[in-house]
């Protein structure tokens, strides 16, 4: 955990976990978490606390191991037919970097779009990510995702932000 | 008694009596544009609708927004600390005085408009430019009453309900004890006899008809087809985890009873009311297996005793319907909210709850199942909300128009306005809910 990242591989690790999900490679994007790793999306503006309090996803590499599997089954009723989806990524901009622990933060505002059939739903929301440097190299630790409208009233959303 | 499902045209008393036969309706009661609007006139006028909880306003001034139907109302906190609730349309010309979702109003509503200002119980308080209505027919107007009144408000231990009509049956006579004991039991759960809410609502926005998502909270054979793909996957996952994870063992105790068979439900019992009230898991449900929580549970034997305690802790029902608007469970604690948009767009609201003085480990409990089983991101809701709207596309068809509800149809089983049954899997829970709908969708 002594070797420094630039910005560049910051961002480019970033790109690559949407590109990852755009694509379905998700035991690729899986294994881009850390054993510790943590997913979620708040519902409140401003919400701190992802465990007290309900959050529209707040999951554990146990809990995404799950939802995976889940997309895999054919009998997933609610992915017939097959869901796309496309995130475009403004800039990812480095918020904070910590060296000696190995930490960095980013902040990536995006648009992400999912259709189903001829239903297609677009979203807003700023990803936050917080990276880990580790021995397998950058890994990402928390990912949390500050979606526009949280608090509206939400269609079904079947792939991942 | 044979009625044709054909509703004639533009009559003011229109029935829609043989929209509803004994096992089965017609599938107008779902995808009818007529049928809607006319549930929005006397259904959801006239039945006691709940509105939100008290404890989102705590303080005086405080206020809640809620949409009904198409009725915009608001909950206020009084000075003498009782809750009203109001419309939220200035008596001037109709504009929504509060557009927050939730607030505090100070001592005054103030129409943002042209001024006109209201005390907190909704009397008109002023008016800009007094002298122009000298003489004027405005105090002999329903405008002069200030901020109109829904015809019925309870606060019923923190549960607010309100029956818009002024017309209508009076609260005791609209839910049975046997439904209010669900309330009941959550409330006593608190040390301290009170409940909050947790958090914010999971909001859901779905295509479909509100009463496939009400059905469906009474629906125990769904689950083992509908969430196969959830329960498989939390299955395998669970297999091979260490079982000491606290946070890890909270989400599998809450996903794993999705897979149950047909026979877990089937001896669950269940009950039917009057008004198409029911409660389902009167037994068991896929809740009674958590964890306990000694010093909690120790907290509430000394306040009641053991084994009022231990009874108490032990009615976990799957859902106790307050029909038409809302679904609760004691434990965890939470209520599920429907409001209808239109004949295919409804609007579910979950809201987590938890005893004021109670372990922390009770709202992570609570959050955590509103989380994983009623977001817009849930893998169990998915398949529920696939299957809802592929219903509403699915009966358009032509061939057949009746959606059967025979399972467990017995040719007296309204002979008695409440029944108890020891099988869950009886299509009677639906079947109780239509009964209520025409009760108040009659046009007398």
């Amino acid at each position: 955990m002594t070797q420094a990242y630039a910005d560049a591989d910051l961002i480019r690790l970033v790109y690559q976990e949407a590109r990852l999900i755009d694509q379905g490679r998700f035991e690729e994007w899986y294994g881009l978490y850390t054993d510790d790793g943590l997913y979620w999306m708040p519902l409140a503006p401003g919400q701190q606390s992802g465990a007290d309090e309900p959050a529209l996803m707040y999951e554990d590499k146990m809990l995404l191991r799950l939802r995976l599997d889940r997309m895999n089954d054919p009998k997933a009723h609610s992915l017939h037919p097959a869901v796309r989806c496309l995130h475009v990524l403004q800039a990812p901009e480095v918020t904070s970097r910590d060296e000696a622990a190995g930490r960095y933060t980013l902040s990536t505002p995006f648009i992400y779009v999912e259709t189903q059939g001829d239903t297609q739903h677009v979203l807003a929301a700023t990803a936050e990510h917080e990276l880990a440097g580790t021995p397998q190299g950058l890994r990402i630790r928390v990912k949390k995702i500050l979606l526009l409208n949280c608090d509206a009233a939400l269609p079904a959303i079947q792939r991942l932000p | 008694m044979s009625q044709s499902p054909h509703m004639p045209p533009n009559a003011d008393g229109e029935s829609v009596a043989g929209l509803v036969q004994a096992d089965r309706v017609h599938r107008d009661i779902y995808i009818s544009e007529r049928v809607y609007r006319l549930e929005e006139e006397r259904l959801w006028k006239r039945a006691w609708i709940f509105l939100g909880h008290a404890s989102l306003v705590p303080n005086t001034g405080d206020y809640y927004t809620a949409e009904i139907a198409g009725q915009s109302l608001v909950m206020l906190r009084q000075a003498d600390g009782t809750v009203a609730v109001r419309f939220n349309r200035c008596a001037h010309k109709g504009s929504q005085l509060l557009h927050e979702r939730q607030g505090n109003a100070g001592k005054f509503l103030r129409c943002p408009y042209h001024a006109w200002t209201y005390k907190l119980d909704g009397k008109l308080m002023s008016v800009p430019l007094k002298n122009d209505y000298e003489g004027t027919g405005l105090s002999e107007s329903p405008s002069a009453q200030g901020l109109a009144e829904p015809g019925g408000v309870r606060d019923y231990k923190g549960f607010v309900f309100v029956r818009v009509s002024k017309t209508g049956p009076d609260f005791d006579s609209y839910f049975d004890p046997a439904v209010l004991a669900t309330l009941d039991n959550m409330v006593a759960r608190s040390p301290l006899g009170e409940l909050e809410v947790v958090g914010t609502p999971l909001r859901n926005v779905m295509r479909c008809n509100w009463k496939m998502y009400l059905e469906n909270i009474n629906d125990t054979v769904h689950p083992i087809s509908t969430h196969e793909s959830a329960a498989a996957a939390a299955g395998n996952v669970g297999k091979s985890l260490p079982a000491d994870d606290a946070g890890t063992s909270l989400a599998m105790e809450q996903l794993l009873p999705f897979g149950a068979g047909y026979s877990f439900y089937s001896d669950m019992g269940a009950k039917v009311l009057p008004n198409g009230h029911s409660v389902l898991g009167t037994k068991a449900s896929i809740h009674t297996g958590y964890a306990p929580l000694p010093e909690y549970e120790a907290g509430l034997a000394a306040l009641y005793g053991a084994d009022q305690a231990r009874a108490l802790l032990s009615f976990s029902p799957q859902n106790t319907v307050l029909y038409p608007s809302a679904a609760f469970k004691t434990s965890p604690s939470l209520i599920r909210v429907l409001r209808p948009l239109g004949p295919d767009r409804t609007l579910i609201e979950a809201w987590a709850l938890a005893p004021k003085g109670a372990p922390q480990r009770l709202r992570q409990r609570v959050a955590s199942y509103v989380r994983l089983v009623f977001s817009p991101m849930s893998v169990v809701a998915h398949d529920d909300v696939h299957l809802f709207e592929s219903q509403q596309k699915g009966l358009r068809s032509d061939g057949n128009e009746w959606v059967s509800l025979h399972r467990g149809h017995k040719a007296d089983e309204t002979q008695t306005p409440e029944l108890a049954l020891e099988n869950g899997n009886n299509e009677i829970m639906m079947r109780n809910q239509y009964r209520g709908w025409l009760r108040l969708m009659d046009p007398a």
